[in-house]
This record gives structure tokens, C-alpha cells and sequence, in this order.
């Protein structure tokens, strides 16, 4: 194991695109005032989740449609978080109040803890995304099915929700949240500061998919994909691959939402159940889903758009979005990423 | 050295039923060490459902498959691939957006548990036998293009080569000219014949000039069931198996 040969993908020229994204990051707090940067901060947590659709579905030919789920128990851990962080010892949420709930639950206790809460939003996401994967995958279900089955989990947990509106603030979410970790969200430092965190993390998540997808783990879930019964045959149990990647999708997806509901200030049913979902999948085939960086300015541009758009024109937005999906996938089917550089894996 | 040493492989009574239908039919067959075998049969005579079994994608409802004296028939298939069997699919099997080379590092790889594979490029342990390889299926100078461009013929030969770089001791090949000119039958046929006596061949194939080629005995099935088994010549001249198989062949 001394001599290494770099894989095939690696020793191409180098892509542009990835250094004018990170310039552009860079440079944009000192540009932008602090409702804009907020904003690119929200998106450019989205594409975070988006990298891990490019892991799972570009690479893995596994379709999620229910990524929200995770980007929901992310925004939810750090969300509860904010709500106990902010009350004095002994009292409850509000919503839980006007609920005419008696006491906190049990489980809410420990996310007044913030060592808890970070734990929990890196840690139940990804142990969830595994079981979740490692149960579908291991019976051999897989293509359609799989999501269809990702796309019921995203309705049942969005419903779990706002049944249970007593624990869970319903329909509405949770939100009206004062500082976190001890940094006031209303002051402007606070803003710039979580736009550096985004920025640094989103620069790691780039960094960390590019190496695995360079590795032979990269290589193997492309190869599962083409061909899983070649793979199988070839002696590997297939599951593991599938089952991991779609973990560090999850997790993706969980420190995606987290780090989203920092910056809007509210996590709700809305934002993470079957519709959401869909448009995650929609960013990245507009992106590119072979390519890291398409999936990043396909969540962004798409988001973008959505802002611009829906505050002119609300009713249009859906239906502007159903088009620009058809036209991509039928004439580029590797998204922006495609235009740009042609077919690189 | 007795017989039982060398016996490499014992199909035992293996019948697999779909539902009422008998694609394997209390079929029995033994392969030894080094043994270069031809399974022939019209279509449906269950040819590909014994290769199905031997490598676990099919279960038999009842018999046994015998690999180096373990019953391997309940075996996961990557176990079963461990044990040293690997076979070549009818529709060649190239994995079409990885590289030539690539296809042979995924089969060359030895431990293929999935931690392992967190790293980058081709271990060096792995390279020689790549190259190797690369060089007996002649596809050296196709080495860094993707496996999906291949010609039809080239894929057969990679997804060849890919059997025999796992290392395993049993290959089986279903087809492996289906699609090929006579040029590139008559390779394909010095290819197995230069395997040597370390491997143990099971071929399956429809043409006769091929199997000629082989000069390797012959199994014979039918609906099923064993026929007959023999060297080519006494195949041809065996009035059950015209009947069945080449009296429609010729």
C-alpha cells in the first residue's frame, strides 16, 4: 500500500468553478448588507444538503425524496436548543403553555444542554438515515421504491408534527428565539459570524465528498450503481456502501437544517416535509448531480429565484419551478454542471 | 492423487422450482481441479439457472452444491465469491462509467469489506495482477478508457478478464462469444485454453465451432435434466442428444 496511482478523476484539469464560488463567498459580507448576507447564508445552507444528493443520487443512483426529514431533525434539535436556552430555570416553551401542557417532556430536557444539542444534530440524523437505508436496502428494495418509501417518510414525519403540536409547536414551528450559545441572534455580529461558520462548513462538506468520491468508496458506489449485481458478484456486499453514503447524506442533511434555522430564525412542518423535499432533488438536477459544485449554485440560483419570483409573483413560483425541472432534465440532463464542463463523473 | 482429491465441484441433485416449473430437475454434475467443462443444451434446458445456483443468485429447493467439500448452496453470494467461484453474465457485465483498468482493480481487490475501500487509487499489492490482466485479454492499450465505450466483443473480454482477476479457482462463463465474430471466438477460445490447470472452467455456449475449439467434454442437458456427457465427437454421434439439441442446430 506505498505507491498510490491517483484515479482518473483527480489528475483532470482543474475545474474553475469550485475557486469562483469560494471568491464569491469570501468577498460577499463586505459587499452585502445583513437582510441580503442572511439570505445567502440560508442558501448556501441548503447547499450543503444539496452535496449530499449529489453523493446519494448522482454517484449512488439512490433518489431521496425525503431529505427533509433530516434537515428537519437538525433544525429541530438546534431549534429546541434556542427555546430552552432562552427561558429562566423551571418555565416552559410558550407554545407549550398556550397548549396548556402541565410539564416538559422528558425528552426535551437535555437539548437545554448545548454539548446535547450539537450531539443530537450530528448524531440522530445520521444513525437514522442508516438504519432507515441499511433496513430498505438490506431487503433489496431499491429505484422507485426506495423513493417512493423516502418521500411517505418525509409526509409521515411532516403529519408526526402537527399532530402533536403540544410538543412539537404543530404547524407553525418553532421559532421567536433570542441567542444562541450565549451570542445574541439580533445583533449584527452574531449574522456575520454564522455566515463565516456556514462558509467554513460548507468549504469542509466540499472538500470531505470530493475525497470520497475520489476514493475507492467513490468508485464502488458508482460502480453499485451501474451495475449491483455485477458488484455483488464480484464479491462485495453491496448494502454497506449504499447504507453509508446515504448517512452522510443524512447528516449533511441534518447539519444543513441546523444551520438554516440559526439563520431564519424558525424551523416549521413547511420547511421539511414532501413538497420541500422534492425541491432539494430539484436544485440539485438543475445544478448538476454528478458535480459538487453544481449541486451548490443549483441550490443557490434556484433559491434565488424562488425569493425574486415569489415575492412578485407568489402563485407563480410552483409552476415556474415544475418547468425550469422539465426543461433540464430532458435537455441537459447533467444540470449547469453539464453545460460547463461536459460529462465529468 | 484419487479422484476425490481432485473433485473441485459437486452439483448433487439440485432442483429449482418456479413455481411448478422445474428449471433444474434433480441435476447432478461433478467438476475436478483443472478441468476445462462445457455445459450445452437447448434453450431453456436450464443452463443458466445452474449457473445461477452455483453462485447463489438461485436457490435450489432441494440438493446440494459441493464446493471443495463445503455445501455452499445457502451461502450469502459474496461468501460464496470468497470461497473462489465467480462467473462472467450472459450480457456482458462491465461496469460502464468506471475505467478498463478500474473494472479489474474493483475485481483484483481481495478484502472488499466496505472500510477498506476508504482510500485513494489502486493499492500497489493490486496493480500486477491488473496489469497482467490488461495484457492477456489484450486490452492494454484500452486501459484508461471508460468500460462503456468498449466494442461488444472487448466488454466480453473485460468482463472475462474480471472473473479471472478475483483469483477465483471456478469460473464460470455464460456465453462468453455471444455477439462475437469467428476472429474473436477463436481468441476468446486460446484465452480460456491459456488459463492453465489452476483455474477450473465451466463454459457455456451455443456455438459448436467454439466448443470445437475448447476441445473440452461436454455436458449435455435437457429440460432440466442431465443428458449426456462425453467428448465432442461422441456427443455428435449420440442419437438422444441429436435429437433433442442438434438435430435443430444442424
Amino acid at each position: 500500500m506505498s505507491k498510490l496511482v491517483p484515479p482518473a478523476p483527480l489528475r483532470r484539469a482543474k475545474p474553475a468553478l469550485p475557486w469562483v464560488l469560494l471568491a464569491l463567498g469570501i468577498a460577499a459580507p463586505f459587499y452585502l448588507g445583513a437582510y441580503d448576507l442572511n439570505l445567502l447564508a440560508r442558501f448556501m445552507a441548503m447547499a450543503i444538503l444539496a452535496m449530499g444528493l449529489v453523493l446519494i443520487w448522482g454517484h449512488g443512483g439512490i433518489l431521496s425524496l425525503g431529505q427533509g426529514v433530516f434537515f428537519g431533525l437538525g433544525g429541530y434539535a438546534i431549534a429546541m436548543h434556542m427555546k430552552l436556552a432562552d427561558l429562566p430555570a423551571g418555565e416552559m416553551p410558550d407554545f407549550m403553555v398556550w397548549s396548556g401542557r402541565e410539564a416538559l417532556p422528558v425528552w426535551w430536557e437535555p437539548f437545554a444542554s448545548p454539548a446535547f444539542a450539537l450531539a443530537a444534530i450530528l448524531i440522530v440524523p445520521t444513525l437514522l438515515g442508516a438504519l432507515f437505508a441499511w433496513a430498505v436496502f438490506h431487503r433489496r428494495v431499491g429505484g422507485t421504491y426506495f423513493a417512493l418509501i423516502t418521500q411517505a417518510l418525509a409526509l409521515a414525519f411532516a403529519t408526526l408534527i402537527i399532530s402533536r403540536q403540544d410538543v412539537t409547536g404543530g404547524f407553525n414551528g418553532l421559532t421567536d428565539f433570542y441567542s444562541v450559545f450565549g451570542f445574541g441572534l439580533a445583533s449584527p455580529g452574531t449574522g456575520t459570524g454564522l455566515y463565516w461558520l456556514t462558509l467554513a462548513v460548507l468549504c469542509l462538506a466540499y472538500l470531505g465528498l470530493r475525497w470520497l468520491l475520489a476514493s475507492r468508496f467513490g468508485m464502488l458506489l458508482r460502480a453499485t450503481r451501474d451495475g449491483e449485481n455485477r458488484v455483488r458478484f464480484l464479491g462485495y456486499a453491496t448494502t454497506p456502501f449504499k447504507t453509508v453514503a446515504f448517512a452522510i447524506a443524512a447528516l449533511l442533511a441534518g447539519i444543513a437544517g441546523a444551520l438554516f434555522t440559526l439563520h431564519a430564525g424558525v424551523v416549521s412542518p413547511a420547511l421539511i416535509g414532501v413538497v420541500p423535499s422534492i425541491e432539494m432533488v430539484v436544485w440539485v438536477a438543475i445544478g448538476g448531480r454528478y458535480s459538487l459544485a453544481g449541486a451548490i449554485v443549483g441550490a443557490l440560483l434556484v433559491n434565488l429565484a424562488r425569493d425574486a419570483v415569489s415575492s412578485a409573483f407568489p402563485e407563480l413560483w410552483l409552476y415556474l419551478m415544475g418547468a425550469l425541472f422539465i426543461v433540464v432534465v430532458t435537455l441537459f440532463p447533467n444540470g449547469l454542471a453539464g453545460l460547463l464542463k461536459g460529462n465529468r463523473a | 492423487m484419487s479422484a476425490v482429491a481432485d473433485l473441485l465441484l459437486s452439483v448433487d441433485g439440485v432442483t429449482v422450482d418456479y413455481s411448478g416449473f422445474k428449471a433444474l430437475d434433480a441435476f447432478s454434475m461433478t467438476l475436478n481441479r483443472g478441468e476445462t467443462r462445457v455445459v450445452i443444451g437447448p434453450n431453456g434446458a436450464g443452463k443458466s439457472t445452474l449457473c445461477d445456483t452455483i453462485i447463489g443468485r438461485v436457490r435450489p429447493s432441494d440438493g446440494r452444491v459441493i464446493f471443495r467439500g463445503e455445501d455452499i448452496s445457502r451461502l450469502p453470494e459474496p461468501a460464496i465469491v470468497g470461497r473462489g467461484i465467480c462467473r462472467k453474465f450472459q450480457a456482458p457485465g462491465v461496469l460502464p462509467m468506471l475505467s478498463v483498468r478500474e473494472n479489474l482493480a474493483l475485481a483484483a481487490r481481495r478484502d472488499r469489506r466496505w472500510w477498506k475501500s476508504v482510500g485513494i487509487g489502486i493499492p500497489a499489492g493490486d496493480r500486477q495482477v491488473i496489469e497482467e490482466t490488461l495484457e492477456l485479454v489484450g486490452l492494454a492499450e484500452r486501459a484508461d478508457i471508460p468500460g462503456g465505450q468498449l466494442a461488444h466483443g472487448e466488454k466480453q473480454w473485460l468482463e472475462i478478464g474480471m472473473v479471472m482477476a478475483t483469483g477465483a479457482e471456478l469460473l464460470l462463463l455464460d456465453e462468453p462469444t455471444a455477439g462475437m465474430g469467428p476472429a474473436e471466438t477463436s481468441r476468446t477460445a486460446e484465452l480460456i485454453l491459456g488459463l492453465g490447470a489452476a483455474r477450473s472452467v465451466l463454459v457455456i455456449d451455443h456455438d459448436m465451432s467454439f466448443v470445437e475449439q475448447l476441445g473440452a467434454p461436454v455436458t449435455v442437458m435437457h429440460q432440466g435434466r442431465f443428458l449426456k456427457q462425453g467428448s465432442i465427437a461422441e456427443v455428435r454421434a449420440d442419437p438422444d442428444v441429436a435429437a433433442v439439441y442438434l438435430g435443430h442446430a444442424a
